[in-house]
């Protein structure tokens, strides 16, 4: 995920002189917005001018895949930056500390609910999934509502909404967002269920958590304006080349690959291909970044959404690295148990969607 | 003498924030001890449940995320 693990640290915050008042704050935040709104709104004009200007032929599929190109790579990244700075002012209310600390009284089912809602909005990082599953559990916090978290985490994040919403509008945005959600509650309420305790490794089981007290951070509201910069910064500035990479990609989908040449072997006809799509998944990954836009171009030419998305899902939520991470603390056995409540849950959610936006 | 400790598998921020803390200690003229604990279990003795943590004289000052500079400061006074 997002957390720089790998690549460059971002730079390193300054601290600023003097602090601005609130409403000096609120004034620039608004100006910001409305220079966004005034920019987003001449992208369309300003897209089908530049592609006028190039000597090819309007109607060739050169012009089609290039107005398409022209026209979605600033749209998605403008898009995706709004989301990704909300998202970041909203983390910044949040930490796995305290959401751990609002879980460990918790029992299943209310937990499950809570545990992936706030898998959501609270700040999380794939190298620092250990960590936390061992924060959590010896925390007292039972496994399957851990486990509602670290399922909800990866699947619905601010890039995988921010583009869904920037490329297919918002309603389905939405229902990614409440089935990701669905998936993530009943997935960890199962497995809590099956009393999985005893198949984490033995030296988990020992690692009795002291209750500890973080001195309490004290954000002013310029600080939070700024956390969601950062995340900008970070983000986008980490995926542009994964989006504009898949929009290339998509483009050329777009203007060259025949409009029904998807619908036979992806289209809602075919019931063989949502689990094909889940399979295939598992072992890619890729952020959703990448991954998105294709997902665009091919819906535009057939493929039921429903298989798309339980193809998105399966790569960005069941990915081999991560459970290469997660055997170090949990067994075989229980990673096992794990894709295979979690991709059931996708193969469901695939149906389903092909079966709502027909 | 400082007693420091940054709790973190080895991911590139748990670096980066071990370099900021000898930074800080060098820049302010404050002798510590850096010590950089990469084991789990370890680290979740701490009671941390995000990397990386900073620990000073044993007591947890914080975790996710690069510090700022002038919380550094603060911790170390």
């Amino acid at each position: 995920m997002s957390c720089g693990c790998a690549g460059p640290a971002p730079e390193l915050p300054v601290a600023s002189p003097e602090t601005p008042s609130s409403r000096a704050l609120l004034a620039r935040v608004a100006l910001g917005l409305a220079a966004w709104a005034a920019v987003y709104a001449m992208l369309q004009p300003a897209a089908d001018w530049v592609v006028a200007q190039l000597p090819i032929d309007p109607a060739s599929h050169l012009a089609e895949a290039l107005a398409f190109f022209v026209y979605d790579t600033p749209k998605v990244l403008m898009l995706l930056a709004l989301v990704v700075f909300a998202m970041g002012v909203v983390r910044s209310f949040f930490s796995p500390e305290r959401t751990r600390a609002v879980l460990a009284g918790k029992h299943e089912g209310v937990g499950n609910v809570a545990a992936a809602t706030l898998g959501i909005v609270t700040p999380f990082c794939s190298c620092s999934a250990v960590p936390l599953f061992i924060g959590f559990v010896s925390a007292g916090v039972p496994l399957g509502v851990t486990f509602s978290f670290l399922i909800a985490a990866p699947m619905v994040n601010e890039i995988a909404l921010g583009l869904l919403f920037a490329l297919l509008g918002w309603q389905v945005a939405a229902a990614y967002l409440g089935f990701g959600l669905g998936i993530a509650i009943v997935a960890g309420w199962v497995i809590g269920r099956f009393r999985l305790e005893g198949w984490l490794e033995p030296w988990v089981r020992e690692v009795r958590a002291v209750a500890v007290e973080l001195p309490p951070e004290r954000l002013t509201p310029a600080d939070r304006i700024d956390a969601g910069v950062e995340a900008v910064r970070d983000i986008v500035g980490k995926v542009w080349t994964w989006i504009i990479a898949g929009i290339a990609l998509g483009a050329f989908i777009h203007g060259y690959v025949p409009a029904d040449l998807l619908a036979e072997i992806m289209g809602r006809d075919a019931w063989w291909s949502v689990p094909a799509a889940v399979a295939l998944g598992i072992p890619m990954y890729s952020n959703a970044a990448g991954i998105v836009p294709v997902v665009e171009a091919l819906l535009g030419k057939g493929a039921a959404l429903g298989t798309v998305l339980a193809f998105m899902m399966s790569v960005i939520a069941l990915s081999a690295p991560e459970m290469i991470i997660l055997r170090k603390v949990l067994s075989a056995k229980l990673i096992a148990v794990f894709a295979g409540v979690v991709g059931v849950g996708i193969l469901g959610v695939g149906y389903l969607f092909n079966l709502l936006f027909a | 003498m400082k007693d420091v400790k940054v709790l973190g598998p080895g991911c590139k921020r748990c670096q980066t924030t071990a370099e900021m803390v000898q930074a800080e200690a060098d820049k302010l003229g404050i002798a510590i001890t850096l010590e950089k604990v990469t084991d789990y279990a370890a680290i979740a003795g701490y009671g941390i449940a995000s990397t990386p943590g900073i620990v000073v004289d044993g007591k947890v000052v914080h975790a996710g995320g690069l510090p700022k500079a002038a919380d550094i400061d603060a911790w170390l006074a």
